[in-house]
């Protein structure tokens, strides 16, 4: 039984449909990349897992967000409050806002320890101090105690995955953890990140637009496009033998207009818009390999003996 | 921070300089004699000799500013006209109570506002957001003079819980500080709130519900302290307002205190006492503000390196 | 011009804007109206009839003088609506006038602009009308005098503000480049943008000013008998709050229930025009 698993969700805001029929699935302590370029839907993904789409008007409409077998979209608020920040946490993208500017950094990770796993304050306050060391956080002891505008980028979001892991987690959800950050730092806070989920057999969503990432991190990856899952599959299958269009132009073998090869730094608005998605498979305007049948009828996510593909050209199931 | 305070204490000075020029020229401006406006009617040849050589009234008009200037330093406000008193001592005597009723009506409007716009904003939308919201249009919008007839219609006359006017009993502060405490209160609640909402959007928001704390927690515990100090700012702004608020207030309730001696002595056209209420006024919103802009600075240190 | 038209008609399409538009349209065709609707003579006294209940001869009963509140209070719509459109439009041409020069010209005639507007800022604005009214006495023309100075400060900063923004627009510079004159520059491009929140802010400041010319009253110190204006009824009401509360109720009642219209109106006004974020700098 996967720890998570997400089938056919559907998410809509407002009257826009931003994600339709989800598909995936992680295991415990695995590591599964989410790629897809911006407004591919990815950060919606991590909301709709967290179940914080009502902070940003949004709701699950149909399918459903399993977790350890519970199915998160119909648990009562308390419950899924009481499993928020303590069996899944949230690795948010910004460390520059992330944080609350004016409380101390340290009582900001104590104050996980304290509401979830019952801690009293110096009893928190040294398991932070442990954690932060662990994340390599120099002088970690001084640290606990500055405000967040006297940190770097780097050292704010490794506050911020210890904040992730404070409560000893069974899944964590980071939604491009790197993407604000110097890119000199970018590959030490992926590297301290993959260790401590290691170490502590932690299920990672790691949520990026860099295939690199992916490559190097990642045990199994997903590919979203324009709100639907367009591929999943192992990192090693998808970069020997990818089966659908867009993930070849994502390794690079296909160029694909907008898109520079081996990344996702595409051109903005190249990706369609939630209110213009184009009718049947979504990514036809921008697919070298097209056919009539790709306008016309959207293609079903088939699991093939090794991962999924949404793709009429795809090959046939065994 | 001790920087801060030097420099914004020498900017009062020039502020202070120019409005007790303008007050000082309101004797000069009404029409007639200067002499006349400062004396009773039917004085003496030698009494108005007197005041001439007092306040150098036939010297030029930067001189008489200066002596003027010179003997209010020194608390001589000169005499009133009607009650033949030295001004300071009907200040001395009235200005305690307009501070009480201003200080009580600043905290209610404070603490109370605060509290509403709290609450509002944490149950956006419900009926209590809804039921606040109106309080507000209604507290802001009606005259604040009408606001404390009714209050006096109703719970002095009618049910006779409080005195109906003036100022013998702590009982008769109750009314006056609730009817300009509800204007204050409604601006307080809408910055709150206002405040609130924005702040309830950021980020580090996010994070917190994703760390699992309860919304009230959040709204009360976290972003209330952010939203503070929009708060401080719009009350360091509008202290004066809450002092006109006084003044008007301690007419309708028949108070002793500045607004009365004021408007009173506007009425009876007693130019020393009303050049000396205005002073006072005038010092109480320069410090108001100032004091307002201490606990900003207080309350955000980037405030203090700015120079204003 | 100003205004377009569509954004009137969306106003008037909300419950909101369409109520507040129909209540304002009362109570000035009722004060333009008033010697016409008005069923008795504001300043017949007649002490036998003196402070009388609401009632069938006089609808909203008497003052202490015997004179019909409701004629009164008619005819106290004209002096409040009279002294509030006046002082505040002329505050409004004079604040446009500074700030924009202020705001476009900039140098040291801003920055003498911007200090005096700051000082006066902080300064409630019933004290500057007193220490305006101790200058110029009590009076209807005083008042208004007083209402418009007291006001000045909000429209300067409004249009300085709307001025400085629109200043640095790519068009600006295009228009100057293409060799156009300040003045031109100024009054054919800038003040056109720059006046919509001036005058819906002006919209709102009448309301206030409606008030402030009340409390005056109030005080006493506002339009002189005969004269009727809701807030010196009130005042010689106060006397008579045992045995004819009304007399305080009604002309209350009537002030409220203009601001309230008009804060509505002015609310929904910048709604349907969508400019509340440029009002922000006000």
């Amino acid at each position: 039984m996967a720890l998570l698993d997400l089938s056919d969700v559907t998410v809509s805001i407002g009257a826009l449909m931003p994600l339709d029929r989800i598909a995936f699935s992680i295991e415990a302590g695995e590591i599964v990349g989410v790629v897809g370029e911006s407004g591919s839907g990815k950060s919606l993904t991590a909301m709709a897992v967290m179940g914080l789409l009502p902070l940003i008007g949004g709701r699950i409409t149909s399918g459903a967000v399993r977790f350890a077998d519970v199915e998160l979209n119909r648990l009562p608020e308390r419950d899924y409050r009481a499993l928020r920040g303590r069996r899944i946490a949230l690795i948010s993208q910004n460390p520059m806002t992330s944080l609350d500017p004016i409380r101390r950094v340290g009582q900001q990770i104590d104050q996980v320890s304290m509401i979830h796993l019952g801690l009293g304050a110096q009893q928190a306050r040294l398991r932070s101090v442990d954690m932060m060391r662990q994340l390599r956080i120099p002088e970690a002891d001084v640290v606990h105690g500055n405000y967040p505008h006297h940190l770097s980028g780097g050292m704010k979001q490794r506050i911020v995955i210890a904040m992730a892991l404070a409560a000893d987690p069974e899944l964590i959800v980071a939604d491009e953890p790197t993407t604000a950050l110097d890119v000199t730092i970018q590959a030490q806070i992926i590297q301290i990140m993959v260790e401590m989920v290691r170490r502590k057999n932690v299920a990672l969503m790691l949520i990026t637009h860099d295939m690199g990432v992916v490559a190097q991190a990642c045990d199994r990856v997903v590919v979203l496009y324009a709100g639907r899952v367009a591929e999943t599959g192992s990192v090693e299958r998808i970069f020997a033998a990818p089966r659908h269009p867009y993930t070849k132009s994502l390794i690079g073998c296909i160029p694909v207009e907008g898109l520079a090869p081996g990344g996702l730094k595409g051109i903005d608005g190249v990706v369609p818009g939630v209110a213009n998605y184009p009718t049947g498979c979504r990514f036809h305007p921008r697919c070298s390999l097209a056919q009539d049948r790709c306008k016309i009828e959207a293609p079903l996510l088939r699991t093939f003996d090794e991962g999924a593909a949404a793709c009429h050209l795809a090959g046939d199931p065994p | 921070m001790a920087l801060f305070l030097i420099r914004r204490l020498l900017l009062l000075i020039p502020v202070f300089l120019a409005v007790s020029l303008v007050i000082f020229m309101i004797v000069r401006f009404v029409p007639g004699d200067p002499i006349d406006n400062l004396l009773q009617i039917g004085s003496t040849e030698e009494q108005k000799t007197a005041m001439i050589a007092a306040y150098g009234l036939d010297r030029a008009l930067p001189v008489q500013y200066a002596i003027w200037l010179g003997k209010m330093l020194q608390g001589d406000l000169g005499e009133a006209i009607i009650l033949r008193q030295p001004v300071s001592t009907l200040i001395a005597q009235n200005l305690p109570h307009s501070l009480i009723l201003g200080s009580l009506a600043l905290a209610f409007s404070t603490l109370v506002g605060i509290a509403t716009g709290a609450l509002a904003a944490s149950f956006k939308d419900g009926w209590l957001d809804r039921l606040v919201m109106t309080l507000i249009l209604l507290g802001s919008t009606l005259p604040s003079f009408w606001l404390g007839l009714l209050m006096i219609l109703l719970f002095a006359v009618q049910l006779g819980w409080f005195p109906v006017s003036g100022a013998r009993s702590w009982s008769a502060l109750v009314l006056p500080v609730l009817t300009i405490g509800i204007g204050g209160v409604a601006l307080v609640a809408r910055v709150t709130r206002a405040a609130m909402i924005e702040i309830a959007r950021k980020d580090f928001v996010t994070m917190l519900h994703a760390k699992g704390l309860p919304p009230l927690q959040i709204q009360l515990g976290h972003v209330l302290r952010h939203a503070l100090l929009p708060v401080v700012t719009i009350l360091s702004l509008r202290i004066g307002w809450v002092l006109g608020g006084a003044v008007t207030i301690e007419y309708v309730f028949a108070r002793p205190g500045l607004g009365s001696l004021l408007i009173t002595s506007l009425n009876q056209r007693d130019y020393p006492v009303v050049q000396g209420c205005l002073l006072m006024l005038a010092i109480a919103v320069i410090l108001g503000t100032l004091i307002g802009d201490i606990v900003q600075a207080a309350m955000d240190p980037r405030l203090r390196e700015t120079l204003r | 011009m100003t205004v377009p038209s569509s954004a009137l008609g969306r106003l008037l399409r909300t419950p909101r804007g369409l109520g507040a538009a129909i209540v304002l349209a009362i109570i000035v065709l009722a004060a333009i109206l008033a010697p016409v609707i008005a069923p008795y003579d504001y300043a017949a006294q007649n002490l036998r009839n003196a402070n009388m209940d609401p009632g069938a001869l006089h609808w909203l009963g008497t003052d202490e003088f015997g004179r019909d509140l409701f004629s009164r209070i008619i005819y106290g719509a004209r002096t409040s609506l009279v002294i509030g459109v006046t002082s505040i439009s002329i505050s409004m041409v004079c604040g446009m006038a500074l700030g924009a020069t202020a705001g476009y010209f900039g140098g040291a005639f801003d920055r003498v602009v911007t200090m005096v507007v700051d000082l006066s800022w902080s300064f409630p604005e019933i004290l500057l009308a007193l220490i305006l009214i101790a200058i110029l006495g009590p009076g209807l023309a005083s008042t208004m005098i007083a209402i418009s100075i007291a006001y000045l400060a909000q429209f300067t900063r409004l249009t300085r503000a709307q001025v400085m923004a629109l200043k640095s627009e790519t068009y600006v510079e295009a228009t100057i480049s293409l060799g156009a004159g300040s003045g031109h520059v100024l009054f054919r491009h800038l003040l056109p943008n720059a006046v919509t929140p001036v005058i819906v802010a002006g919209m709102l400041a009448t309301g206030d000013a409606i008030i402030l010319e009340a409390t005056l009253g109030f005080f006493g110190l506002g339009a002189q008998p005969p004269t009727p204006s809701w807030g010196a009824m009130m005042s010689s009401g106060t006397a008579q709050i045992f045995i004819a509360p009304w007399i305080i109720i009604f002309p209350g009642l009537a002030i409220a229930i203009t601001v309230i219209a008009i804060n509505l109106f002015g609310d929904a006004l910048i709604d349907a025009l969508d400019i509340r974020q440029r009002l922000r700098e006000g």
